[in-house]
């Protein structure tokens, strides 16, 4: 079974962020990149049914400039068996269906049966690139998964999403995409083996023209970033604790009117 | 209506519209100047939960009503919505932020090829262009998104947005347009029910109590949930705390977890790590109660008490009871 995680790189979220010269974006010198937490969830997800099932193929998609090849190490090191980066200024301002329609390109010439992605990235936190691939190519989809199981021949995928107030199962047919949720596993740490030999494997560089794609102006488009506006400076309530729990409460009703 | 501001309806799967719609229908009807429309894909729509959207200002409401719609699957909901807003061109499409409505929007937006803004904090309109703000990179910066056509697609975080105000007699008009249903390729197995806690969801809650690393011990949460079931709270942990196994990953708030806004935010025990606050920062009212003056939670809370939290809430808890029995 051969099976497919798109995987992005992000700002470690200890990093400190400044807004670019351009107001639009970041400025991105001295930022520490990580995959994405719940992208972590997907590639071990991904990596124990193919351990599980005794064959099978991981293949490690990302798009993103070149200093996302560090990104895809990482999964390689991890134990995906290659990777394909999709790497194109063309995709400079892609929003979430401008990545989808690269993805689902490269999704229809691999023809996995099954895809895995993380339930959002941590830097835009958007959260929409399963669902849009869902869409492009008509599969179904199953968000926030807290549990999945392939069936013993590959036909079908079970898997349990986290709703309000309980867990909905469903079984999907394959092809089909799902989004992993924090909870589904405990990602495995590359070992000193799989990091050396993650070096061996392919990393296949693919560009817009390759995929039959154009530059397109992305549907969404950042118009500006701002700082946080600093929230007004707080006060710290003195004296023994009855008597600093009862101004609390005097301030919560009174001042804030928050109860 | 052409133009129209669009709500998707998030319901309690039992026919009734949720709290967080008063939010998502005030919002759209300040930007559209007027009344904007609900759409509700529902196997069961009630009449109390369609006077419900009426009173809240729903100038008219579209039931897509059939059992095929139960449980929620984007498969089938997405072909019925996008058929609709095809035949209506709405100007925007606007649902509340909930783990189906993330996906359905989402796939939405998709199939009629627009833009999507998901858990938007604020909308301005810059003449005639509608502009959101929503929080990135953990909450450390705002990002202000304009779409290159409409209908303009977006999800709305709850408790950001002043709800309309209820009038009673307010009425919506009822539509019930023929859609065609697209099959399901998902079968819906079973529903998990979690163990109900007999207090309100983490995310729609107005008041939320944390319990963090502070907290030393899972059965240590009984106090904070003595507590909140005087005030009405939701309590809510720390990554450090559900990593360790003492709370369900369910209850998680931040980065990893859930995002919530609510109206007073009280931490106890916890630290205010970057990955904490990233989901709770945009809370009206912060309280922090924690040992440690340095903890970074005291750097954006509103009210702090440094001091022992095993001595604080009871007290605390006590001190609410005797206000709120006045």
């Amino acid at each position: 079974m051969k099976i497919l995680v798109a995987i992005k790189q992000v700002p470690d979220t200890a990093t400190q962020v400044k807004v670019g010269a351009d107001g639009k974006a970041i400025d991105t010198a001295g930022i520490t990149w990580i995959v994405s937490p719940y992208d972590e969830y997907a590639v071990e997800e991904a990596l124990r049914i193919k351990e599980k099932r005794g064959q099978g193929e991981v293949v490690a998609v990302s798009l993103g400039p070149d200093r996302v090849k560090e990104a895809i190490r990482s999964c390689l090191a991890m134990g995906c068996d290659r990777a394909i980066h999709l790497n194109d200024p063309a995709w400079n301002d892609a929003d979430t269906l401008t990545t989808a329609k690269a993805l689902a390109a490269v999704i229809k010439q691999e023809a996995p049966q099954l895809v895995l992605c993380g339930r959002q990235a941590i830097d835009d936190d958007m959260g929409a690139v399963t669902a849009q691939l869902a869409e492009l190519l008509g599969w179904p989809c199953a968000y926030w998964i807290m549990e999945e199981t392939v069936d013993a021949d590959g036909k079908s995928v079970r898997a349990a999403r986290q709703a309000e107030g309980g867990l909905e199962v469903f079984d999907l047919p394959l092809p089909a995409i799902l989004a992993a949720q924090k909870g589904l596993n405990e990602p495995r740490y590359p070992t000193l083996k799989g990091i050396m030999g993650a070096k061996k494997k392919e990393i296949k560089d693919v560009k817009a023209g390759d995929l039959g794609l154009g530059a397109e102006p992305p549907q969404l488009a950042v118009i500006g970033l701002e700082a946080l506006p600093p929230r007004p400076p707080g006060r710290v309530i003195q004296g023994d604790v009855p008597a600093a729990v009862k101004e609390l409460v005097r301030a919560l009703r009174e001042d804030a009117k928050a109860i | 209506m052409p133009n129209a501001f669009w709500c998707f309806v998030e319901d309690d799967r039992q026919g009734m519209p949720k709290k967080v719609m008063a939010e998502v229908l005030g919002e759209a009807a300040r930007l559209a100047g007027g009344q904007p429309e609900a759409v509700w894909i529902t196997d069961k729509a009630s009449d109390a939960g369609l006077t419900q959207l009426g009173e809240w200002g729903a100038g008219k409401v579209w039931v897509l009503e059939n059992a095929a719609f139960a449980p929620y699957r984007s498969e089938v909901w997405v072909g019925a919505a996008a058929e609709l807003a095809a035949k209506e061109s709405p100007r925007a499409i606007f649902g509340p932020v909930t783990s189906r409505q993330r996906e359905f929007v989402a796939r939405l937006a998709a199939r009629l090829g627009v833009g999507l803004a998901a858990d938007c904090v604020g909308f301005a309109l810059e003449g005639d262009r509608l502009v959101a703000t929503r929080p990135i990179y953990a909450g450390k910066l705002l990002a202000k998104v304009a779409w290159a056509k409409g209908p303009c697609v977006a999800t709305l975080r709850p408790n950001v947005f002043r709800p309309a105000d209820a009038q009673p007699g307010r009425t919506a008009a009822v539509e019930r347009p023929a859609v065609s249903i697209p099959g399901a390729t998902m079968t819906f197995v079973e529903r998990r029910e979690e163990a109900a806690t007999g207090l309100p969801e983490l995310a729609e809650a107005e008041i939320v109590l944390s319990g963090g690393r502070g907290m030393k011990a899972p059965e240590n949460y009984v106090i904070l949930e003595d507590m909140a079931r005087v005030i009405g709270a939701a309590v809510g942990a720390s990554r450090a705390a559900v990593d360790a196994g003492w709370r369900p990953h369910r209850f998680q708030i931040g980065q990893t977890g859930r995002t919530i806004s609510p109206k007073l935010y009280m931490g106890f025990g916890v630290s205010g790590a970057i990955q904490h606050l990233a989901g709770m920062r945009t809370s009206k009212i912060i309280v922090a109660v924690n040992k440690d003056p340095e903890a970074p939670i005291f750097k954006i809370a509103d009210y702090g008490i440094v001091a022992d939290l095993f001595e604080v809430v009871p007290e605390l808890t006590r001190e609410f009871k005797r206000l709120l029995e006045k």
